[in-house]
This record gives C-alpha cells, structure tokens and sequence, in this order.
C-alpha cells in the first residue's frame, strides 16, 4: 500500500497537510472527516480524489430525514406490493426489491471506489452512531434476504460536515479529521487564477484586499467565501468598474453580502474607514 | 516518549483515547515514520484531534513538548524503541484492549524494521527517502536537499515554530457565541416523551406493515412525541451587564427563534431578581415576581443570565435594591432561592469568564444556582445539567 498517492488535480489544488490527512486515511481504512467553511472546497475534495486515484465517486448527500438504513439499503414493499397484486411477476425473490444505497454500493462493488458522504451534519444527532459499526467493519445485513454482506475493497469514505451540530465522540473516535482553513490572500490569488485567468493584477489585489477587509468585520455574521467572491469578480468585470471605483464605493456588494443586517454593517464601516 | 505525549496532549485537555493512539503508531509502522517533524504535527493532529477548537490546545502541547529536543527528535528511533517495548498507557477499557489485541504488535515491528532496511539500502542507492535513524541528510522544518519542501509550512520555519504560531486561536470553544451557535446548544435541550393524546397515524410503519400483511391494509397509530421542557429566560440588562449587550441579545434572540420548546417565557430583571420582573428591556412593562412564580412548578426550568456582581447588601438586605426608590421587602437572595425551589431544574450563566468569579455575591448566588460561562462549552454544559444527563456538580459548596 503506497502512503503517497493523492497529489491533488490540475484543478483542485491541495494543500500537503490535506494531502497527508487523505492519504493517511485511505491507508488505514479509515473514514476522513472534512470540515471548514462554506466554500473552502470540502465536497469537491471527494471528486479530486476519485479523479486523482481513477476510482469511481459515489455520493450520498444527507439530508435532515436521511436515514442510515437508506444508505445500506431499502426493501422496496410497496413495488413488491404492487406486483402482488396487479403484476405478473415472481414476487418470491425477495432480493429483487432489495435497493442498495450509496453506502451498500460501494461496499458490493468490485473495485475500490471512493464513497463521499456529503453534509452529514444535516441529518438527525443521532445518524452518525448508526454508521458507526458499518463503516468500522464495512459489513452489513441484509433482514429481508438473510444475507450478509462484506467489502470486498474497503471504500475509501470522505465525510464533509459544515458544523451545524456536534458529532457524537463515538463516531468522531473513528475518523481521521482534517479541518481546511480559510484560504489565505495568497493561496486564494490562485484558486481566483483557475477562474478568472486574464484577471488584471490590480483589479485582483484591489478586489483581495476589499474582500479581506470585510471578512475581517467583527460584526459580520455571515462572512463571504470563495465561491462569493468569485461571483463578484464577475459582476465586477462584466460591469466594467475600475479599481479607484471598488475603493470608493464598494459596487454589487450584493453579491458577496446576503443578510441586511451585514450589508448595513458593511457600508457603515465603510464610510466610517473613509472619514478616518 | 511516544507514550509520554500521550500524557502530555491529555494534560492540555484533549481527549485522545487509546483507539486514536493505536491508529497512530499504526500508521507511523506502515510508512509514515520517515516523516520528519512537520508531517508528525499533522499526522498526530488528524488521528487525534478531531475538533477544530481544539487545535489551539493541540498547539500549545505540540510545541511545549517538542521545543527544545526539535533538533533531535527521531521519530524512527522513537518508533522502534517503543515497538520493542510496547508500554501502554494504563486504565484500558475492554473496547481498547480489544483493539489493541486485533493490531499484531510483533506484525507491525517486523513491518517497520523492513521499511528502515528499504529505506536504507535505497538511500545508500541515492535515493531520496528523508529523515530516518539518522541516515538521512534531510533535517527537519528546512527544505529538501533537491528544493523540494516538505511538510506544511515552509520558509525554514520548523513544527514548532509553526505550531506557537497559534493560528488556530479563533476557532477556540472558549470564545463567545453567535446566534447560531446558540440556537444549536439550544437544540439539545429537548426531553422527547410520549404525548398524552390522540394517536397519529404512522404512514411509513402501515404501509411497511401492510405489505408485510400480504397486501391487506394494516393501519399502525402511535402515540406522537412532543418536546416537554418549560424554559424561563430571566436576563439581567443594564448597568455592569452593558458590554455584554450584544451576547445577551444573541441568547435571547436563538431562545425566541427556538421553537421547539412546549413552553417560553422571558422576563427581565435588573441587577438582581425583587418584587417585579420585565418583559421590556426599558423597564417600563413589569410583573410582580409572585405572579410569575405562580405560573411556575417543578416541570419548568429556569435560566438565569447575569454577571452576578453587585454589592453584597443588594443581595442579602431587605431595602437592599440597587434602584433607590425601590424598597424591597424580600432579599435578593431569598427571591433567588424561591425560583430555585420551586424550579430545582435551574442554571445560571454568567457572561464574565470564570476566572474573575471573585465577589462575594458570585460566591452566594453559586450556592443556589449551578453557574456556567456563558460560551459554547459552558452553554453545553450547563444544558446538560438541565436535561439531567450530567451531574450537577457545578454548585459550590
């Protein structure tokens, strides 16, 4: 088993820290937790290992009713029902009704794949206890047949979560946890780089420095990320604003602010920084 | 030494348990031993931290531990030496001893010795294996002999320079919460009974159960399950309570949006609790103290927020109220210790962190209300307490 396989793709660029926490947990088996800001490339992380690794990607995204038993698998009564009574099928093959979740999938599949369990924090408190004997012996049963059954190729499983609740110590004791930072002025002029190429250098350092500012704020509530940012280089372009123009009044700020209250706070310390 | 930072990380309050050690010495056996010290920080980190508030504290541990022996720290020699002489924390818990049995001690041994030989004899060939038994010319915290850097930080900057950077101090628990935050503490507080009343009809368990039933309709009802905690908010507002203004709203507001609670009340006071309490924060609109006692019995919980300093006669004399034209009958304290009783379940935060908690009055009012910070870590706790799930041990003696 080889530690240094993940590198990050042409497009994802990661850092040698995330690189070793992936690696690290594809090699001991274990599920990688991923956790940071809104923004910061947590879901895309699970594509860029599957491309990086030429594995396939399933992807099972929570939802606040997600089950952990839909994740293995479903016993589909009602089409058994309906075949019963209106069909003219052989309903006696149970497994036939058996539908198998991302989870069961990627247990049952041939090959090793990677499995991203996307936003687990959306779902009930007590959903991650339910993985836990799962993704620890990645073995499962199935009732309604009988039958057991186990990974051939251990998944290698990427868990993001945005932090809405608390993980339950159990399920975090299992993980290999990596948190991604915020990215700094310097690593966030090259992911603008992959977006907008032909950016103009003071266009970009005016439009870094502005964005910076505002995360800054202690009275922002909810700070602007990178996919926001992005977006307002955009409008900015597409708009054709010049630099002494972002300085001076801050255009489509709708754009990276979404809540009143901050957008409010945002232009009251802007014209508090221009006094001063 | 290995086992020796183990110690060390569960002395700055991390809770590393056996499971997450084994994981990894695991892990260093298989190959990353050749890490130099940078590669270690992280590797230690993501098997062993798994919030990012703590990673302040791993920090402040990481760099306490190695400052000074940064220089000749092997981790190879640290391994090896501890793989042939495996010493093992104490106070094993059966799932650990377990899991310590499954990993083969003698399998990962000769593992390792077989990667150090590898590593040797490629070296020897001019390979680039890096930092091992101190054959390698690679250091640590510098740059690849061939200026290719390793590990996270660069600039020549070692693990531990890196690691008393702090540069995880913002994501501390220990801070002040926002809105959100609070709201989500607030959610735990749920005790989910059985509701008296009329059933309701359980469509995913009827149609699960008449399937079973071969077709026939089986309809299944259940009993539906209802939120049962009563939650009386009491907030101190004015005076010595103003810089913590923008907190208190925050509370109020995540407990107002909270609408999973079977009851709500808030009422504000000043200084401490007498003969009437407030719904505004002005003061104008009151409600004598009795009244709202009344209203109370032992199912309601009360949550009192509070800086908890005063003068010690305005909690313990009659006439004693901080307003001057306000002369009232019954203490301060005696007031306290009525909603106590008639609501053992009860809490008081306090927005001022605990070191300060020196006035005598903080000293009295802990006699009767368990006191928490008012932060994420005191919040959850002292939710805990009122859901019963933690023991009340926060009461002074």
């Amino acid at each position: 088993m080889s530690f240094h396989s993940f590198t990050g793709t042409d497009t994802y660029l990661a850092a040698p820290e995330l690189r070793d926490s992936v690696n690290v947990a594809a090699a001991l088996e274990k599920p990688l937790l991923i956790r940071g800001e809104p923004g910061t490339g947590k879901t895309v992380l699970a594509e860029a290992i599957a491309e990086n690794l030429v594995m396939e990607l399933l992807t099972w995204n929570i939802k606040s009713t997600s089950k952990a038993q839909e994740g293995l698998y479903v016993y589909d009564t009602v089409q058994r029902l309906n075949d019963a009574r209106f069909g003219d099928k052989d309903i006696t093959d149970i497994s036939q009704y058996i539908k198998y979740g991302p989870l069961g999938q990627s247990f049952l599949t041939d090959q090793r794949v990677v499995l991203l369990i996307d936003e687990i924090d959306k779902a009930d408190m007590e959903f991650p206890n339910d993985l836990l004997h799962e993704l620890d012996r990645m073995t499962f049963f199935v009732n309604e047949t009988g039958k057991r059954h186990s990974a051939r190729f251990r998944p290698i499983v990427v868990i993001t979560s945005n932090n809405e609740k608390e993980l339950p110590d159990a399920f975090l004791r299992r993980c290999v946890f990596h948190y991604i930072a915020f990215p700094d002025k310097v690593e966030m002029e090259s992911i603008i780089r992959v977006h907008h190429p032909d950016v103009e250098a003071e266009l970009l350092q005016q439009v870094l420095l502005r964005f910076y500012w505002l995360r800054d704020l202690p009275e922002i509530r909810k700070k602007p990320s990178t996919s926001e940012l992005i977006d307002w280089i955009a409008a900015l372009r597409r708009g054709g604003v010049g630099t002494d123009v972002i300085e001076s009044e801050l255009p489509f700020l709708g754009v990276l602010m979404k809540r009143e209250n901050d957008l409010e706070a945002v232009m009251a310390a802007h014209r508090r920084g221009r006094v001063n | 030494m290995f086992v020796d930072f183990f110690y060390h990380l569960r002395g700055y309050g991390l809770k590393v348990t056996i499971t997450e050690w084994l994981s990894l010495m695991k892990a260093l056996s298989i190959g990353y031993s050749r890490a130099d010290l940078h590669v270690f920080y992280n590797l230690a980190r993501c098997l062993m931290v798994k919030r990012e508030a703590d990673f302040d504290n791993y920090d402040r541990a990481f760099a306490s531990f190695f400052m000074g022996v940064e220089n000749h720290f092997d981790i190879s020699d640290e391994l090896l030496e501890w793989l042939s002489k495996p010493e093992l924390p104490r106070e094993l818990t059966d799932e650990e001893r377990a899991k310590l049995e499954a990993l083969d001690l003698d399998e990962l041994r000769e593992r390792f010795k077989d990667l150090l030989d590898e590593q040797k004899e490629r070296h020897d060939g001019g390979n680039r294996w890096i930092g091992t038994g101190g054959m390698s010319p690679f250091g640590h915290g510098g740059e690849h002999p061939t200026g290719v850097r390793i590990g996270g930080a660069g600039g020549g900057r070692s693990a531990v320079q890196v690691a008393t950077d702090r540069r995880f101090r913002n994501l501390r628990s220990d801070r002040i919460l926002d809105t959100r935050q609070i709201g989500l503490a607030l959610r735990r507080l749920r005790k989910l009974d059985k509701d008296e009343g009329p059933e309701e009809l359980d469509i995913d368990e009827t149609i699960d159960s008449s399937a079973r039933n071969a077709g026939e309709i089986d309809f299944v009802f259940r009993p539906p399950k209802r939120n049962r905690i009563k939650l009386l908010l009491l907030i101190d507002v004015g005076g010595s309570m103003d810089p913590h203004t923008l907190l208190c709203e925050r509370l109020f507001s995540a407990a107002h949006k909270a609408n999973h609670f079977k009851k709500f009340e808030f009422k504000f006071f000043h200084n401490c609790v007498y003969e009437n309490l407030y719904t505004d924060i002005s003061r104008w609109k009151g409600e004598p103290t009795s009244r709202v006692l009344k209203r109370l019995d032992h199912t309601w919980s009360v949550c009192l927020v509070g800086d908890a300093w005063m003068s010690p006669y305005e909690l313990t004399h009659t006439g004693g109220a901080i307003d001057y034209y306000h002369s009232n009958q019954v203490t301060g304290l005696d007031w306290l210790r009525k909603f106590r009783d008639r609501c053992p379940n009860s809490i008081w935060l306090n927005p001022e962190p605990r070191r300060i908690w020196n006035a005598p009055t903080i000293h009295l009012i802990r006699q009767v209300y368990p006191m928490f910070e008012l932060t994420i870590d005191g919040l959850t706790e002292g939710i805990d307490v009122l859901r019963g799930i933690r023991p009340n041990r926060a009461l002074a003696a």
